[in-house]
């Protein structure tokens, strides 16, 4: 169990408490500038501040089997190959694992691009190079900032059903999303606002239709406002019926 | 590659052993004890120093750049060789120029540019800060430098001063091999321990640090690995440019463009590359008076353009 004992960033995070547990994915929503980065970076104990993260009761101590932070950020310096990369995700001085490379690589549908330099590489491409060498350690915590910006639909759903496998080999996902119909896939879903946590729960208690209006400025006076809480709420793969009704038994009364 | 520019390294050193002003075979053959003492009390140093300081130069540049992420980067940015330069040019002043003299204070210079540095740094800082903090002891040394030179007691004192600043392994001697060559060794041992964090630093600081890397022990060692290597040789032979900066961008496709993986050959190629360069000023026709840290920045220059000109 990964637990945030009155983590603080201020101004970004205010005192925040949390128990998550391994075997889940968990979203981390919001708006821009609502503490989502912040908060994963200071969970997976890269900045300095009040608060405490423990791992497992003990204080977090780093290491590629214990956790595994993905930066938003998919920038690459040096000309180095894929298969190069992924390998520097076991650790410094690792001995190198090829079969383990190649897998991670083939799980982000990336083994095609193991001897290219991921200075060619599409922005998109490299993004899931950097995702294998996240995974490549299997290690037991993944702190995910942003997995799926830049990719194109259909991996964005590989990579949601990929972090589902990791959960389910026990690790524990943690997971920055903007995309709130990916974000419904996840077990457990934090909304955050003005770095505090204002909604804690499944994707239904979370993304309700009111937290969508306080929140993210979704008005409930555009035109696309049952369509977005149909997609957001219900699920375009559901029946038609039931986005009805739950439209009519949910649809918060105007301000 | 590593074993083949070891080797290189041997061939060169024993080409710089061979190669000199006078014919030593001929010397030995009247007098064999004249002929040892150049040996020993010239060709020796020469040769040791040249194949030290471009090791140090090398695995300098190949770790600023791995801990800077920036391939433009030299191990000049961070101030160290500034503070041996002026501490060499103080200690010239004060202490008269004897070439002892003249290292203790290169030595003492590049310890208080690392301390300056490290303490504007502070603890754990980003690349960001780290580069700033160098770039500003640099500055702040360099003209420090010009100040002791434009207050230069007499226009001999100034032009042994700045012809010493050039970089030249003219007239080494055994003293100053043992003083550097130590030193900078020392220095390439932090850097080639070092060399798996750099390694890992090629995927963020932020992640180097989530595998285990510990920032500010890291940051530190590397540091001071650059300040000892490339201070130590500032101090007995002046500024040698390009060599740190190059010499890693020669050796990296090798090695898998692996940042810490460098280290090691860019120190045997610096060790190469810097012996090359002092028998080819050895070799020009008498008159000709190139300086050694003239020549590498003469190779250097045109190489860098068509590098940062490849970029894009």
């Amino acid at each position: 169990m990964l637990e945030a004992i009155a983590l603080a960033r201020p101004p970004m995070l205010a005192p925040t408490n949390l128990a998550l547990q391994p075997g889940h994915v968990t979203g981390v929503i919001g708006p821009n500038g609502a503490g989502k980065t912040t908060l994963l970076r200071a969970l997976a104990g890269l900045s300095r501040g009040p608060g405490r993260v423990l791992l497992d009761g003990a204080p977090l101590t780093p290491g590629p089997r214990t956790l595994a932070w993905l930066p938003a950020s998919r920038d690459a310096v040096w000309p180095m190959t894929a298969a190069t990369l992924v390998q520097l995700g076991l650790g410094p001085g690792a001995p190198p694992e090829p079969q383990a490379v190649a897998a991670a690589l083939a799980a982000c549908d990336a083994s095609a691009l193991a001897n290219r330099a991921v200075n060619r590489l599409s922005t998109g491409e490299r993004a899931r190079v950097l995702l294998a060498r996240a995974i490549v350690a299997r290690p037991a915590w993944l702190l995910l900032d942003e997995p799926v910006a830049n990719l194109d639909p259909g991996h964005r759903i590989d990579v949601m059903d990929l972090l589902a496998t990791e959960a389910d080999r026990g690790a524990g996902v943690v997971v920055a999303l903007h995309d709130l119909d990916l974000a419904r896939r996840c077990d457990r879903l934090l909304l955050l606002s003005d770095g505090t946590v204002v909604a804690d729960g499944s994707p239904e208690q979370a993304l309700t239709p009111d937290n969508l209006a306080r929140y993210f400025g979704v008005r409930r006076d555009n035109h696309d406002w049952q369509r977005i809480v149909n997609v957001l709420l219900i699920g375009h793969v559901d029946g038609q019926s039931r986005s009805q009704a739950a439209a009519d038994g949910q649809r918060p009364q105007p301000d | 590659m590593t074993v083949r520019l070891a080797l290189l390294c041997l061939a060169l050193a024993a080409a710089s052993l061979a190669i000199g002003p006078v014919d030593l075979a001929a010397i030995w053959a009247r007098d064999p004890d004249l002929a040892r003492t150049l040996f020993v009390e010239l060709r020796l140093p020469r040769t040791g120093l040249a194949l030290a300081i471009g090791a140090g130069l090398g695995a300098s540049g190949a770790a600023a750049q791995a801990l800077l992420r920036n391939p433009l980067a030299s191990p000049d940015v961070l101030g160290p060789s500034s503070g041996a330069a002026l501490g060499a040019v103080l200690a010239g002043y004060f202490l008269g120029s004897g070439v002892i003299g003249m290292a203790i204070g290169g030595l003492a210079g590049a310890g208080a540019a690392l301390a300056l540095l490290l303490a504007l740094v502070g603890r754990g800082a980003g690349t960001t800060r780290l580069v700033l903090a160098g770039v500003a002891v640099a500055m702040l040394i360099g003209v420090a430098i010009n100040l002791a030179l434009s207050l230069a007691p007499s226009p001999f004192a100034l032009y042994d001063l700045m012809f010493w600043l050039m970089g030249s392994l003219d007239d080494r001697s055994l003293p100053q091999l043992a003083l550097a060559a130590p030193l900078i060794l020392a220095g390439i041992v932090l850097l080639v321990r070092s060399a798996p964090a750099l390694d890992a630093l090629a995927l963020g600081e932020d992640v180097a640090l989530s595998l285990g890397v510990a920032r500010t022990a890291v940051q530190s060692r590397i540091i001071a690995g650059i300040a000892l290597a490339t201070g130590a040789g500032v101090a007995v032979a002046g500024s040698i440019g390009f060599i740190g900066l190059i010499v890693p961008h020669l050796v990296r496709p090798h090695v898998g463009h692996r940042p810490g993986a460098a280290v090691v050959p860019a120190a045997l190629a610096g060790g190469a590359l810097l012996t090359a360069a002092d028998v080819a000023v050895r070799l020009l026709p008498a008159g000709i008076d190139l300086r050694l840290g003239v020549l590498t920045a003469l190779i250097g220059a045109p190489f860098f353009i068509a590098l940062v000109m490849r970029r894009d």
